[in-house]
Formats: structure tokens, sequence, C-alpha cells
């Protein structure tokens, strides 16, 4: 699939979690992401112990701490809000350092931040150890169904694309001194965008019509093994087991 | 905005769960009828094509700013069912590669940003393009769907925030937030859906479902210098029917079931004034029937053991959807 | 039974402009047969509705009896062999092996069946020793050969070219005109290369204004400069017809 910014996600290694097959890495960041939702909130101590857990896991992958810190910006918007909450919440009122908060909402706020949080800990070291081709695979042996595998296959393909076409329109509009301000600029971002998808188009269309006329069906006909061994799932699951065993001893 | 994880409650993240995985099996039956070869790398680049541009921060007004969405885009591009599979696409790719949007929260994802903007987005298209035809109907309603497609969408998003949100904010104040905003996105979607759909059908209708049978007679000369007219073998549009009834009447039962069941396994729907009281007053029961349970966590309730309520809810949801998604299974592997 | 048979097929471009305005031909089996004519009369887009790639606004293509239809796709695809203008829009694979073995991979052929059937194309082309480099690192003229061996690597019916003597030097040149005509399939090859459509086809339509325009032994057309000129066909400075016909 190549370059552009999947490379800023992936991070290339040998680690044993690299190795792993992508179907239980899936599995594990799910399951592992459902635990975590179900935790009570109260029970501080067990969220400690997940962040703990990711820790290891980006340890033993390799992945530094500045990494992940940096691709957790994509929480920022949703972290306002959710400090927002205690300000603007109802019921009974506490006063933390001059501010009337709301306590339901202290407790709202830190409920959905700390679960968030680890859910996007665990997506970004799920995309760190893995590339996008091969967990696709994985879903692909997890029985997702193979349309929706396809139209993936291809979003990839496209992506490189359509960012690049994206970034190639963006330069030459602002070297003429354009930059969206307000909604009045909207009409020529829209325009850009037609042009932009039609030449996307006719780009993979030609190599798109060669492949057919070689009855190419939809699916790449697969040629690696990605069979799992029992270690290897034992070795993947074992980081939604582990908080399972948290989760328990919380409740 | 994606949700993320713990900002709904259980109940509802399954319900919408559910609810998504039923949309999207209805879908994978009747996108075939939308999909051939060509048009399936089609879909990929609308994909593709809608989570760039969703990437795209348009400034709505001093400060703030909003993202399409692209579902009402997606489905005239590639038809209602294909555009639902895009979006799905999108939003897992997203969960999964970019941590945007919690794992736990993509069914409320997929429901609101997939099925509900695109069955308000296809449904307000249908209106105006049947009444009136031609290349200005298709992009005149291609502005309106997609316009509107988007404050729906807060819509159905602030009935879930009421019915499950775990975040105690009076409702009156997310509804006012909501509509404000996404009126405001709803215009820049609508102008960005209509340029797009326009400029590709000036020079590719052939990639907008949309516009399909909208194909002008073939003159045919013989050799004898003469000239006859035909009208194109085009094959007969394929009739949407049967699925989205189903999804409806499937969203509208989910959610209904989750309502009741939200309502009873949280506390008061206005907030959560005496959660602490209600805490104390239940613990003993709850500690008996199922120890402390996760849903004692997001409030309580007068009469009915939080778990047990949650768990009959949740089980007749899933029993009716999974009747739903059995009966609308793709079988069959894709032809392509 | 005719490896092809078109007929009054008619088409109109996605933004209305029509191409084919009722195209008839008939091409027997063992034919080899050039397909001539001007820039823009609709060569390619012909081309395109043998292997379904585009479908007919009106009339019929059929390959060896089997009509071109939706349903069909499959089936025509393994029997049109179709080799395009560009080879780079055909070799998207890591190597050459994985180009060749596409084709029939698509159609369930594995093992060593599959590699047998890979070396045995390349070898008709001459490429049997690129057989694990990558695709970019080979001639102009080798790629095209390797586009054809990943076409006839699935023992088509009709193999169809488009322009495959452009861009090719003289030597490339008479290389795939030998193997050309070392092969033992029907041939249709479109081209504004008279001399080479000379050299391997005996018979020559002209599409013209989006019809057949005339249809007839290569000599023959050739030879008519009227004809010639009224469809923008020209012989190249110096070009004499041979005395005898195509070479071996």
């Amino acid at each position: 699939m190549g370059a552009g910014h999947h490379h800023q996600l992936h991070r290339p290694g040998t680690s044993a979690v690299h190795r792993l097959p992508p179907q239980c890495k899936l599995l594990a960041v799910l399951g592992f992401a459902i635990v975590v939702v179900a935790t009570p909130r109260e029970a501080f101590w067990a969220f400690g112990l997940y962040a703990l857990l990711l820790g290891a896991v980006a340890v033993a992958a390799g992945v530094p701490l500045t990494f992940v810190l940096r691709r957790m910006v994509i929480e920022v918007p949703f972290v306002l809000f959710a400090l927002a909450i205690p300000v603007i919440g109802m019921g009974e009122r506490t006063e933390v350092l001059g501010l009337s908060l709301s306590v339901p909402g202290l407790w709202a706020a830190w409920n959905i931040l700390a679960k968030a949080s680890l859910g996007v800990i665990a997506s970004i070291l799920l995309a760190a150890t893995t590339e996008p081709r091969m967990i696709l695979l994985g879903a692909q042996r997890l029985r997702l169904p193979p349309l929706l595998v396809q139209i993936a296959m291809f979003m990839l393909r496209y992506m490189d694309v359509v960012m690049d076409e994206m970034r190639r329109m963006r330069v030459a509009r602002e070297s003429r001194g354009f930059e969206a301000r307000n909604l009045r600029h909207v009409p020529v971002i829209a325009r850009s965008a037609g042009a932009l998808f039609i030449r996307s188009y006719e780009r993979g269309e030609r190599v798109h019509l060669a492949m057919l006329s070689r009855g190419y069906t939809g699916s790449m006909p697969i040629t690696l093994d990605l069979a799992a061994s029992r270690t290897q799932w034992a070795l993947a699951l074992a980081l939604p087991a582990v908080a399972l065993a948290v989760l328990g001893v919380s409740w | 905005m994606h949700v993320p994880d713990g900002f709904f409650n259980v109940a509802v993240s399954v319900s919408a769960g559910v609810v998504a995985a039923a949309g999207v099996a209805v879908c994978l039956r009747g996108a075939r009828r939308e999909l051939d070869d060509r048009t399936a790398p089609m879909a990929g680049l609308v994909a593709a094509f809608i989570f760039a541009v969703q990437m795209l921060n348009f400034p709505v007004a001093a400060g703030t700013s909003g993202h399409l969405l692209g579902g009402a885009l997606a489905a005239i591009l590639v038809g209602p069912y294909t555009g639902v599979l895009c979006m799905a696409v999108v939003l897992l790719v997203q969960g999964f590669f970019f941590a945007d949007g919690g794992l736990t929260a993509l069914g409320v994802n997929i429901t609101l940003m997939g099925i509900v903007t695109v069955l308000a987005g296809w449904g307000i298209f249908r209106l105006v393009s049947g009444a009136v035809k031609g290349k200005g109907a298709i992009v005149a309603g291609s502005f309106l769907a997609a316009l509107i497609s988007v404050p729906v969408s807060a819509l159905a998003f602030t009935l879930l925030f009421w019915i499950g949100g775990t975040a105690p904010i009076e409702i009156g104040a997310v509804a006012a937030a909501m509509g404000g905003v996404h009126v405001l996105i709803g215009i820049g979607e609508g102008l960005i859906t209509a340029v797009t759909v326009g400029t590709v059908l000036a020079v590719r209708p052939d990639l907008v479902y949309g516009a399909r049978g909208l194909t002008s007679a073939l003159v045919l000369r013989g050799a004898d210098g003469s000239t006859t007219e035909v009208t194109p073998d085009t094959p007969a549009p394929a009739k949407p029917g049967g699925g989205r009834p189903f999804l409806v009447a499937g969203v509208g039962v989910t959610l209904v079931l989750a309502g009741i069941v939200s309502f009873f396994a949280s506390a008061d729907p206005d907030g959560l004034e005496s959660v602490g009281e209600d805490k104390g007053f239940l613990s003993q029961a709850t500690d008996h029937l199922l120890g402390t349970w996760a849903l004692a966590d997001y409030g309580d309730v007068g009469g009915i053991p939080v778990g047990v309520a949650g768990v009959i809810g949740v089980g007749i949801t899933l029993i009716v959807a999974g009747g739903i998604a059995y009966a609308a299974r793709n079988r069959s592997s894709v032809k392509v | 039974m005719n490896s092809l048979e078109v007929s009054r097929l008619a088409y109109a471009y996605p933004d209305g402009t029509q191409a084919l305005y009722g195209v008839d031909l008939t091409i027997a089996k063992g034919e080899r047969v050039a397909l001539l004519g001007p820039n823009g009369a609709g060569k390619t887009t012909l081309v395109m509705h043998l292997n379904g790639i585009l479908s007919a606004g009106h009339g019929t293509v059929s390959v060896a009896g089997t009509p071109v239809r939706k349903d069909t796709l499959k089936e025509i695809r393994q029997r049109v062999g179709l080799v395009f203008q560009d080879p780079d829009d055909q070799l998207f694979m890591p190597t050459v092996r994985d180009d060749v073995a596409f084709g029939p991979a698509n159609s369930g052929v594995t093992g060593e069946e599959l590699e047998r059937r890979v070396k045995n194309a390349l070898d008709r082309v001459g490429m049997l020793e690129a057989l694990d480099r990558p695709p970019h690192h080979l001639s102009f003229g080798q790629r095209r050969r390797v586009a054809v061996a990943t076409v006839l690597v699935m023992e088509p019916e009709i193999l169809v070219l488009d322009e495959p003597s452009s861009n090719l030097d003289p030597a490339a040149r008479r290389e795939l005109a030998e193997i050309l005509r070392s092969l033992d399939v029907t041939v249709l090859m479109v081209t504004h290369d008279l001399p080479y459509a000379l050299e391997l086809c005996e018979r020559s339509l002209i599409l013209s204004d989006g019809v057949i325009a005339a249809d007839g032994p290569t000599r023959e057309l050739l030879a008519d400069e009227e004809l010639l000129r009224r469809n923008r066909l020209e012989l190249p400075y110096g070009f004499a017809i041979p005395a005898s016909g195509a070479r071996g």
C-alpha cells in the first residue's frame, strides 16, 4: 500500500507484538476495549493497571511513549468537551480551586476520559504494530464480509492518490493567495473537491480495467499464510484476559 | 465529532451496535444490485474521498469549525446500500487504524453517521429528483439532501444522548448546541456535496448512481447512408424496495427497546440529581443479586434491580435485531 | 465457428458524445485482422466492448458463439485477451511471475500447473529469464512482451492488441512481429502503423465516423490512395507496397 500518512501510524519493527498475526491483535484490542468500558468508574486503581498493561505492550513492541502521545492528539477536541462537563453539568456541586463544579459531572468526565483514552492508546498500538493491509486480511479471516474488505482495500489504495492530489491542489490554491476563512470560501473548496474526485478515479481506472480484463473478480488471491498458532493466540489474548481479571476484582 | 468509548451507556452502545450490524447486513445484500465490476472500486474511492474530506475542517463561524459527514454524498454517488457500506468502512478504519471514535462506540457512530445520514439524504434526494427530471434537479437534490441529513443526524445523536448518555448535561442544552452548529455545518456540507456531484455529473455522469437513466437516444448509420434512432439498451435501474422497510423498522424497534431498557437502567431522565441517594438505597439489593455489576455505575432504578432489567432488555433487543440480521444475511460470496 | 461477431454496435460516451454508430464485423477463427483508422475514430472504444469493459448501448458482440453479457463476463475475459496500449497499466504486480500468474490465479489455477503455464507463456514471448524481475526494471519493448505473456497465459481464443508496435525500436518491433506470427490464435490488431499491418495481417478493416468504412485484403486497401486519404491514413514516406505479401 505504500507511502503517505499511513507510515505515520505504522511503526515498522520486528518485535513479538509486530509478528503476531493480525486477527489475534484485532480481537485482543477489541476485547480489551470492551473490558475497559465495562469497568466501574470508581475503581481508579483498575484504570491504573490497564494503563500499565498497555505500557507493557508498548515496551514489548518497542513503541516509545512520545510516539503514542503525539498520536493521542486526535482526542483533543473530545478532551475539551469532557473537561467542560463538570462545569455545565447538573446535580450536587462542590468547590474545586474556586470553581463550582458538578459532582456527577466530575464523575462522568473522569469516566469518559479514562475509558476513551485507554481505547485510543490500544488502537494506536494496534496501528503501530500492524500494517494496514494486514489488518484488513486479519479482519477477513475473522469473517468480516468480503465486500467490506474489498471496499476497504480499494479505499486504502485510493487514499494515497486522493491525499496526494489534495495536497497538490491546496498548494496550488494557497500559492495564489487563497485561504479558507469563512463560509463564503466553501464553494471554492467544493469545486476542487469535484475535480479531485474525477482525477483520483481516472488514475486508478486504467489499472483496474487491466485487472478486470484478466478475470479479476474482486478479491486478490491471498498468497500469505496467516494461520495463528495457539501460543500466538494465547500471547495476544493475554492482554484482554489480564484486563478481565482486573475487572473481576473491581466488581 | 466521533463518539469515543464510555460516552454512552452499555444499553445504548449495544443496541446501536445491533442496529448497525443489522443495517450493514441488509446493505450488503442490497449493494450487490448496485455494484458491478466497474463500480466496486468506485465505492473504495468514495470511501477514501469521504475519509479525506472528513479531515478537512471548514470554518463555520469565527473560531468554530465543522467537518463533512458525507453520507448523502456517498448515497448519491454509489447508491444508498453501497453508501452505508462506504460510511461503515470509513468509520471502521477510523476506529481501528486512527483511534478516531471508540471501538465500543462503533455501533453508535455507524448508526448516526452512516445509516441515519444515508437514509435521510437519499430520501430527500429521491423526493427532489423524482419530482423534477434533469441535471439541475440532481444537483439541487444533492444540496438539499446533504443539508438536511446533518441536522437529522444531530437530532438522532441528541435522542440517543437523552436515552443513554453518561454525561449529566441538561438535554435542552445539548439539543441547542448540537442543533445550531449542525445547521451551519449542513449548509457547508450541502454546498460541497452539490458542487462535487455537479462536477462529476458534468464530466463522468456514469459515475453518479443518482443520475442513472439520463441517457439519450443513439443513432445508427446504415451502409447506404441512412440513419435510424434507437433507445439504448440500459438495464432497468434496480428497485430499492425490500431492505428499506426492514431497516427503518429495525431502527425504530431497537431504539424503542433501548429506550425502555435505559429508562429503567438509568437514573432520572433529566439528569443525575439524586445519584448518590439512590446508590445507597439500592446497593444492597444489587449486591445480593449480581454482585457489584457494571450497570450499577450508570445509575439506579426504583423497583427493578438494574442488572436484571438490563439483561432482559438487551436480550430482547438482541433477539429481535438478530432475527432481522439473520433474515438479511449475505449468503453467497460477492459476484463481480 | 467465428471467433468474433459484432452486430449493429452503437455506443455513446458518458458525457453524451456518440462514438460508434452501428459497427458490423466478423472475424473467422485463425484470421489475423488489422483495425485501422484515424485517431479518435473509436478503435479503442470498440475494442473495449470485446471483453465487456464497456457495455454496448445497442447491438451485440459475441466471441466464439458466446454473447458478451453481464453473466458471461468471466468466460469472455478468458476467451478475449486484451493487450492495452500502455504496458504499465497492465503490469501491476511486484514481479513478472506474479503478473503473468495473475490471470490464471483468478480462475483458480494453482501450484505446479500455474507455474508451468507461466513459464510456457513467458517462453513463447522470449522473456523467460525475466521471471523474477520487477517489471519496471525492464525496457519498454520487454514490458510490451511481458504484457502479451500476461494475456497469452490465459489461452485466449482471440488476441486483441492495441497499438502493439507503438514506441518500439526497430529490433523490438521485429521481435514482436516474429512472436505474433508464431502464435496460433486469432488476432485483431488495432494500429495506425500501416507497414506493420501489411506485414502481419492479411485482412484489414477501416473504422471511420463510428462505422466500418472498408473491409478487405490489406494489400488492396493500402493500394487505394483515395480511400486512405479520406480516412486520414497515409503510407510512410518512401514506403512502397512490396510485390510479395507478408514475410514468411
